[in-house]
């Protein structure tokens, strides 16, 4: 059995302690991006393309809206994007920049796609090389990759403005937040991103394939045609892997998304990479704390995610460490941990954490397969999934989705400190409880009601290349996936039939969209609400007792709801591979 | 009324209770509780499979499983039955004081006719005389009486109503002991005073209060995730090659959705105003209960609440050559035909030094001056000596010029600590100062820092000049006063507050009370005060203590404890259930999963049956602390949630282990599966 070794360590101590650091400044950054006339160094160059592209859209900066108003603009929106990228894929062989002249993209995986990036999931039942030309690349899906996550930013600015203000009807203007985020955050971070990533080796072109003669003609596994020869993929990558990680969209540009060499070349490029995922999710919550004038609560969340995030790496870690005891008892596997599906230039420390990192995060971008897991290690990317991807999540939607959990966890136990329970000087009443469940029941209708639909029938059972446990794990990991917008896969799963491509989109759209509807609801009511000053008598939104109250929301409410199903999945297959040696 | 020597558990409510559970299990009763509604279902469907059953399932599991689910859903009964019987038995012991009621109704053209209390209505008049019991509650019109108001008090002593003022107020039922009142009746029959307290004590007009809906809810979309689960796992086990059986399925079902809080959330609300009807408050809404647990300001009048509503003379202060023995003998005698509190306090502050008890019938040579408003003075024409005592400008006035510096000071140093100063005199001689100072009632000050410490503020309103005011209030320790208050500064402060995000309990008595009463969000009015006052307020005091409203505080924040602690404990079980029920239905299929089954349970029937009946016993066992409600401590809310959550979070978390396993070894022991 491998250990957990001590580059690890160095490696997860320096992952959290960058993080740590790096949180006030992009919170301070974020508190300027998010204000319709906050000031950043970017602004000389900048405003004049705000400004033009406000009166291109016909909007008036100083405007704000309400929150039907600031969920129909966001919905609006989206719905447009969708309807635009499901267009270009269709038409995409009569569209510019097809080289490999591929062909129209299917119309059930043409929808899947299209709700994949307007969820801000990345959920890729394509191939990017064999499927998607240039154009839709770029102008379908990197489109998305940004607008996408400055939706889920610019939810959470509204639901924090609507904590932060009281007696107020309005939580921000959507347009704004959206140009804002977009100008100000994503496109120039992606840009310094992107010049850090090339630095490291990824590509970033518009060539044709390369055809090539391996060294080793034997290890070559892409597709090919005409003897020993490899075709290598080529393009844009780097400019849409910067924008995948910051916005946590996840889509990678090749099929093996950050396994491939090009698209993750060296360690460190696989350090930032994880880090850079969790950039925008850990700043928010200095953003929050800083708005609601409480640094304490937005320290107190990130210190339940913190927590929670730590557990779960540690578990993965641990678990991938240890192995396979079967294959190690045969000899074939010595000391190295789990290595199947794992790229050796990460190994098993830098493969576990980043699976522990883009499924807290609603990234979804995989530098190793997470169905070659061992059972429990790949319990860890799935739990983390299913409980709403609240550990930084992500950009947006792990905050208010962690916000949410704040609402319960403030309502279940607020009430013995004796008073109306109160969050931040807002008495949490009927219509918050109300549509703080909706969003949690959502989740779980959505993902419980697929796997299930999925696992008795004919469509769903298709899919599966697996049978028994490991099989049951797949299509929940699908479900869960699509549902919270992760994007990675047990990628066992053949998920391009029609089948699975619509219902994974309904997952994907239901997960992101009609759980928006509640998150913008309960923004608007709290920002309504009167303030309650603060005294002794106060629910105390921070310190160790609520981060203790926070997490064992998250576990009880969030994780236990899962636990039968993942019982007959992952730990059944773990007790089996232990118990009696058979492997799945 | 003496509700407060009920036992927590008779045995009389514990029989009628019980009969109310089984009536409650009707499921159009059911359906307001959503809970226990699901439970009953799920009992249904177990029975129903009992019945046609399967060969698959033994009869004896299937039926033991159903008869526990059965007794939960009783059991949740059984509590609201027990809460709603104690109330009941309060109410029928009001009921007593009113039974075929006559009254003596003032026809317009003058003429007295005798008709049954039922047909009075609003505005009747009505003549009670000496040892008649008031027909209905009204104003009095005419007259002054003593009444007894022992039926909805409990307090023996009768107290004086009369026309005009703020003791105009009588209750129908209670009995008019001495003189004879002319009436107006203000409330149509069904719709009295006690009327309401009756049905508000029995829980029949009970309404969710806003947090018990927001809590419900709550309760509701557990129960709905349950159900998705439980749903779910059917098609997940028929994947798995488990069959699961709709009795497992709804086994843990009953016991993942939140029975506890959900079969207790009723018996918390209405013994949390039974808790009140026990200190003698009668709250109007169980809103204006929990509204009582959300108060951070209390608004206290000086008088009567903080001090004891009298001045008493505390120290003398003999002018230069006269010795202490001499004044106080001068100022007894002085105050001797001072009848006011004020002077009988300085009679008996006089005994302390050494004086024998004195009265005017010892001196028939004396020619005694009895205090009057008018003269601000009393005295005694005792052997050709003038002795007097009063306030210091009368007494200058008696003398005739002006006193020494020494009195001077004293007079000036006691009016600026707040006290009151009066001077004695015989003839011309000023024989010193007697202080008179408001008593603070004990314990207040630490009362008030208790508060403090749970974050609520504690203002006090007086008439008095700012002086007297910043005294009363150092001493007493409240945090903030308003001096030489109007009434009308009162509803001014409330809404001030109010706009702050504060919310404000206050007391009040007075006709010019009741807009202040009605604007604030626990307006407690005395049931000595006028009809207005009661009307105004949400809360009545039948002892008419003021200083009650601080209790009634505590018995708001107890009620809405011991629902959140409830409700954390419920939920935090959840997870010693899982690890009973899911190692137990998946063992049959993957012998592997034996390992999870952390209490070592017997066998899978035994786990599923002792979580079910664990899940239905913890209702029964908690009971009384839902009556009772969680011990109320005044601390700072950090404190109180650590504390709380320690016991009903890490409590509901462990405890249920212990407890399923005891019940699987009961359950072993008995060859009961």
């Amino acid at each position: 059995m491998a250990m957990m070794d001590l580059y690890g360590w160095i490696q997860l101590a320096l992952f959290v302690g960058l993080l740590f650091l790096v949180t006030k400044p992009v919170g301070l950054y974020l508190v300027r991006v998010l204000e319709p006339d906050g000031k950043t160094w970017l602004d000389r160059p900048v405003r004049p393309v705000e400004r033009l592209l406000y009166r291109v859209l016909g909007v008036d900066p100083k405007g704000e809206q309400d929150w039907k108003q600031y969920t129909q603009s966001l919905i609006s929106f989206s719905l447009a994007g969708l309807l635009f990228t499901y267009a270009v894929l269709r038409l995409q062989h009569i569209l510019p920049l097809n080289p490999q002249k591929l062909g129209p993209v299917r119309p059930d995986l043409a929808f899947n796609t299209a709700a994949s990036f307007t969820t801000n999931t990345n959920w890729q039942n394509y191939a990017g090389e064999t499927t998607l030309s240039y154009f839709s690349q770029m102008v379908g899906l990197v489109f998305h990759n940004f607008v996408s996550a400055a939706a889920g930013i610019a939810a959470a600015a509204a639901l924090v403005r609507g904590i932060a203000r009281h007696s107020a009807k309005t939580i921000g203007n959507f347009w704004v937040d959206l140009v804002r985020v977009n100008l100000y955050l994503l496109l120039p971070f992606s840009l310094v991103f992107s010049l850090f990533l090339t630095s490291q080796g990824i590509v970033q072109n518009f060539k044709p394939y390369v055809r090539t003669t391996p060294v080793e003609s034997t290890t070559a596994a892409a597709p090919d045609k005409a003897g020993n020869s490899q075709i290598i993929a080529q393009g844009p990558a780097s400019s849409q892997v910067a924008i995948k990680m910051l916005g946590t969209n996840g889509g990678g540009f090749f099929n093996a998304n950050a396994a491939h060499p090009y698209e993750n070349p060296t360690p460190l490029s696989n350090f930032i990479q994880m880090l850079s995922i969790f950039l925008i999710p850990s700043g928010l919550t200095y953003y929050l704390g800083r708005k609601v004038r409480n640094q304490k609560h937005g320290w107190a969340v990130w210190s339940a995610m913190a927590i929670l995030f730590l557990a779960a790496a540690l578990v993965c870690w641990r678990a991938e460490s240890a192995g396979n005891p079967r294959l190690q008892a045969l000899g074939v596997d010595p000391g190295g941990g789990n290595m199947e599906g794992k790229e050796v230039r990460f190994g098993v420390s830098g493969s576990s954490l980043f699976a522990t990192v883009t499924t807290a995060a609603s990234c979804g971008a995989v530098n190793s397969m997470h169905d070659s897991f061992t059972p429990l290690g790949g319990l860890v990317p799935l739990v983390n999934i299913q409980l709403g991807e609240v550990v930084f999540g992500g950009v947006g939607s792990g905050l208010y989705g962690m916000l949410i959990f704040v609402i319960l966890a403030v309502f279940l136990t607020g009430l013995m400190v004796g008073r109306t329970p109160e969050y931040l000087g807002k008495k949490i009443e009927s219509y918050d409880v109300k549509v703080s469940v909706l969003a949690v029941l959502i989740l779980i209708f959505s993902i419980l009601g697929f796997s299930a639909w999925a696992t008795v029938s004919r469509w769903g059972l298709a899919g599966l290349n697996n049978s028994g446990p490991h099989g049951l794990s797949e299509i929940l990991y699908a479900f869960s996936s699509g549902t919270g917008n992760n994007g990675s896969a047990f990628a066992g799963l053949n998920g391009n039939t029609p089948s699975y491509n619509i219902t994974l989109a309904l997952a994907m759209l239901f997960g992101r969209f009609i759980m928006m509807v509640p998150v913008l609801a309960l923004a608007g009511n709290l920002a309504r609400k009167k303030l309650i000053p603060p005294s002794e008598a106060s629910f105390p939104a921070s310190g160790p007792t609520f981060i203790i109250i926070l997490i064992g929301t998250v576990l009880i409410v969030g994780a236990l709801t899962f636990l039968p199903a993942l019982t007959l999945g992952p730990v059944v297959e773990h007790l089996l591979m232990t118990g009696s040696g058979v492997l799945y | 009324m003496p509700a407060s020597t009920r036992k927590l558990l008779d045995p009389d409510i514990i029989g009628r209770a019980a009969l109310d559970a089984v009536r409650k299990l009707n499921p159009v009763h059911l359906l307001k509780n959503p809970v226990i509604f699901v439970t009953e279902v799920g009992a249904l469907l177990t029975t129903v499979g009992l019945l046609m059953r399967s060969k698959s399932e033994p009869a004896g599991f299937v039926l033991q499983i159903s008869v526990w689910l059965w007794f939960t859903v009783l059991f949740a009964n059984f509590a609201e039955a027990m809460a709603e019987g104690r109330g009941k038995a309060q109410a029928s012991e009001l009921r007593k004081t009113r039974t075929c009621l006559t009254a003596n109704l003032l026809r317009s053209d003058g003429s007295v006719e005798s008709v049954s209390a039922e047909r009075l209505r609003k505005g009747d008049l009505v003549i009670v005389s000496a040892r008649e019991v008031i027909p209905a509650d009204g104003e009095i019109v005419e007259g002054a009486a003593t009444v007894d108001e022992s039926a909805i008090t409990g307090e023996s002593a009768p107290v004086i109503r009369e026309a005009g003022g703020d003791r105009s107020a009588v209750t129908g039922g209670t009995r008019v002991l001495s003189d004879r009142i002319k009436v107006r009746v203000t409330s149509d029959p069904g719709q009295s005073f006690l009327d309401r307290m009756i049905s508000l004590v029995e829980g029949a007009r009970r309404q969710k209060t806003p947090n018990e809906i927001a809590l419900t809810i709550l309760l509701s979309a557990l129960t709905i995730i349950f159900l998705v689960v439980i749903i779910s796992l059917k098609p997940f086990g028929r994947y798995s090659g488990v069959d699961l059986t709709m009795t497992v399925l709804v086994a843990l079902l009953v016991c993942l959705i939140p029975t506890t809080i959900g079969g207790l959330l009723n018996a918390i609300g209405i013994a949390g105003i039974d808790r009140m009807v026990q200190k003698n408050v009668l709250a109007m809404s169980g809103r204006a209960v929990e509204a009582a647990g959300d108060v951070d300001v209390l608004l206290l009048d000086k008088t009567g609440t903080i001090t004891l509503g009298d001045r008493q003379a505390t120290d003398f202060f003999p002018a230069p050559g006269v010795t202490i023995e001499e004044m106080a003998s001068a100022a007894q005698l002085a105050s001797l035909a001072d009848e006011t509190p004020e002077g009988r306090s300085i009679v008996v502050l006089a005994k302390k030094h050494g004086l024998r008890g004195r009265s005017i019938s010892d001196m028939p040579g004396a020619a005694f001056i009895a205090f009057s408003a008018q003269t601000r003075m009393s005295g005694v024409d005792l052997g050709g000596h003038r002795i007097r005592k009063g306030a210091p400008d009368a007494i200058r006035a008696f003398i005739g010029n002006d006193y020494s510096v020494e009195v001077h000071d004293a007079v000036s140093q006691i009016a600026f600590k707040g006290g009151t100063p009066l001077l004695v005199a015989d003839e011309k001689r000023v024989l010193g100062t007697i202080e008179l100072k408001d008593i603070v009632k004990g314990g207040l000050k630490d009362r008030f820092e208790r508060f403090r410490a749970m974050g609520i503020k504690t203002v006090m309103i007086t008439g008095d000049n700012p002086l007297t005011a910043a005294a009363i209030a150092r001493e007493s320790g409240v945090d903030d006063f308003i001096a030489e208050a109007k009434p009308e500064d009162k509803l001014m402060l409330i809404r001030k507050e109010q706009a702050a995000g504060h919310l404000v309990a206050m007391t009040g008595d007075g006709t010019n009370d009741a807009p202040a009463l009605a604007q604030a969000d626990v307006g407690m009015a005395m049931n000595t005060g006028t009809q207005a006052a009661r009307e105004a307020g949400n809360m009545v005091d039948l002892d008419s203590n003021p200083t009650k409203l601080i209790e009634v505080v505590e018995i708001g924040k107890q009620l809405l404890i011991t629902r959140g602690a409830l409700t954390t404990f419920s939920i935090a079980n959840d997870v010693a259930k899982y690890f009973a029920i899911v190692p137990a239905m998946l063992v049959g299929v993957f012998p592997v999963i034996a390992p999870l089954n952390i209490m070592g349970l017997r066998s899978p029937a035994s786990a599923i049956l002792s979580a079910v009946i664990f899940n239905a016993l913890i209702i029964i066992a908690l009971i009384p602390l839902a009556l009772r409600g969680v011990r109320f401590r005044p601390l700072g809310a950090a404190a109180l949630l650590r504390r709380n959550l320690l016991i009903y979070g890490l409590g509901g978390l462990v405890a249920p282990f212990p407890g399923i396993k005891l019940v699987d070894i009961i359950l072993n022991a008995l060859h009961l599966v």
